[in-house]
């Protein structure tokens, strides 16, 4: 077996969400795994990407993957750079986006996100960075990618703050928000993919990667995990994901580690 | 109006005001912040969409009761560890925040702006943020009937930014990534600027973002002023720093004594810089 035949969890689970995004689609990017993702299809199956980071970069395409949602090159490589009340009023509010992309802190079974506190609200034990723009992709993107490594304490039975709605309690009651995003279409987590069921909407598991047995994802989740009739195998990365993804990762470690020049 | 950046923070910032210095990632103005530390201001109300690592170092220091924000981190890093602190174990003093959604605290600015008492938006709904944060409302819509989210308009005392140029007259010039600026600036009673250099004209690109120097309270040049952010067609992000600034920030010591030595043991920004470099911390 050739060398970039093996892989890490974490390579898989990026690979894997990349795969999920389809050529041509606007994709509202979060920063981290999301980002990275999204950056990694336009390099392999989906070059026509539209990718706007809340930044109000548009149409960006950044030479390596950004530290931050506001680093320069994707203001230097976008088609238009608008406000931030702008992007979150008239591109992502009106529904011009298809597809946001999000990462989180904790995920529950019906998709809804905590990126807030773990612990009480007033007093927590860990104050995490908040929603920032989370709650508002997670209701105006027509559908939403969620990408997040998997624990039994980060796919919890309970969340510890409802930072951004997914099915709230799943059976429909979404649709009561009477907003244009259909929430969750897919959870990716470092184990396999989840799908919300036609019915509850509960996520259930749809598909694992090779070499990680239902039992191991089953043991991964804090609530009794509904796992579909048919759970599919996802194929290894490919060589030239793998490839792609890596050249990626090097080209912005460098970058990231430049010594800047000031002006004074 | 064009003076030294510690003259305009002397006039301008009083303690307890509420104080919004703005910049998405690109063009925050860390030397202003630097220089409230500076001049030991206390009890401000800070309001942020995003308190990058330069909150971190204002509440760290023991500047601020209260912050506003939407999302509070070090970008692309992790933690705020001075801001995680301050809320989890109320060190150095107890913070008290109001939370919002960054679409939520657009809105707020806009409506300051503008001269509305609020913004609306579809927003917060189905989320726990409604019922953290009581200044969020409703209203029905007039049209439709559709209830929408409110805000209350954010009037701060100051808004500080950083810009790229301003000409003589005190016209301002901002490029690149914009965030909420223009709006956060318009809607404070008093708009503080820092630019990277002071220039003869603009030269604006039609519809770019210029304040007019009326619009305007006071302008103080300070290159490099964004450091370690960024200012478009100057200089990058230091995005090495950001990851230096989670070790340093972690531990209370070592904030402090870097709080002492670049900022306290400092005059100025120039000499600030001058004593990284002499320290290995910028290139």
């Amino acid at each position: 077996m050739s060398e970039a035949c093996t892989y890490t969890a974490d390579e898989m689970m990026t690979v894997m969400a990349s795969r999920l995004l389809i050529d041509g689609q606007v994709c509202f990017v979060g920063i981290g795994l999301p980002s990275a993702a999204a950056n990694l299809a336009v390099r392999l199956h989906a070059p026509a990407l539209h990718l706007i980071y809340e930044s109000g970069t548009i149409d960006t395409r950044p030479r390596v993957l950004p530290l931050s949602i506001g680093d320069g090159d994707l203001a230097e490589t976008a088609t238009a750079i608008v406000s931030l009340p702008e992007v979150f009023a008239y591109w992502l509010q009106a529904g011009r986006v298809d597809v946001g992309f999000l990462g989180a802190a904790q995920v529950d079974r019906f998709g809804n996100l905590n990126s807030t506190v773990i612990g009480p609200y007033d007093r927590p034990t860990t104050r995490l960075p908040g929603g920032g723009g989370a709650p508002d992709i997670a209701l105006h993107a027509k559908q939403v990618l969620v990408v997040l490594k998997q624990s039994p304490r980060s796919f919890v039975a309970r969340l510890d703050f409802r930072s951004s709605p997914g099915f709230l309690g799943g059976s429909g009651e979404r649709a009561r928000l009477r907003v244009g995003g259909l929430g969750p279409a897919a959870l990716v987590s470092d184990y396999g993919v989840f799908k919300p069921s036609v019915d509850t909407q509960e996520l259930e598991l749809v598909a694992r990667y090779p070499g990680v047995e239902v039992e191991s994802i089953v043991n991964a989740t804090g609530w009794p995990l509904r796992v579909a009739a048919h759970v599919e195998v996802v194929s290894a990365p490919t060589v030239e994901e793998l490839q792609v993804l890596r050249d990626l990762q090097q080209l912005t470690r460098e970058a990231h580690s430049r010594p800047i020049r000031l002006p004074i | 109006m064009i003076t030294t950046l510690s003259a305009m923070i002397a006039s301008h910032v009083r303690d307890g005001d509420c104080v919004a210095l703005e910049g998405f990632t690109h063009l925050i103005p860390f030397a202003a912040g630097h220089e409230l530390i500076r001049q030991r201001r206390r009890d401000l109300h800070l309001v942020r969409l995003t308190p990058d690592v330069i909150y971190d170092q204002l509440i760290g220091a023991g500047t601020a009761r209260a912050l506003t924000f939407a999302w509070g981190g070090n970008p692309g890093v992790g933690s705020a560890h001075r801001l995680r602190d301050a809320i989890e174990h109320a060190w150095p003093q107890a913070l008290s925040w109001v939370e919002h959604s960054h679409a939520g605290l657009a809105a707020a600015y806009t409506a300051g702006a503008s001269g509305l008492p609020f913004g609306v938006l579809r927003g917060y709904l189905g989320t726990d943020l409604r019922a953290a944060n009581l200044s969020i409302a409703e209203v029905v819509c007039p049209y439709t009937g559709e209830r929408l989210a409110t805000v209350p308009a954010l009037r701060p005392e100051v808004t500080i930014l950083h810009a790229q140029q301003a000409d003589q007259a005190g016209n301002v010039l901002i490029r690149g990534i914009i965030g909420a600026q223009k709006e956060a600036g318009l809607a404070a009673h008093k708009l503080l600027v820092t630019v990277e250099e002071i220039v003869e004209r603009l030269d604006a690109p039609m519809n770019s973002v210029v304040l007019p120097h009326w619009s305007v309270t006071a302008i103080a040049c300070v290159p490099a002023g964004a450091w370690p952010s960024y200012a478009t067609g100057y200089y990058a992000r230091d995005n090495a720093f950001y990851v230096t600034w989670d070790e340093i920030s972690r531990d209370r010591q070592r904030f402090v004594a870097f709080v002492d030595r670049y900022i306290h043991g400092t005059t100025d920004h120039a000499q600030m810089i001058g004593l990284l470099r002499a320290d290995g911390l910028l290139p």
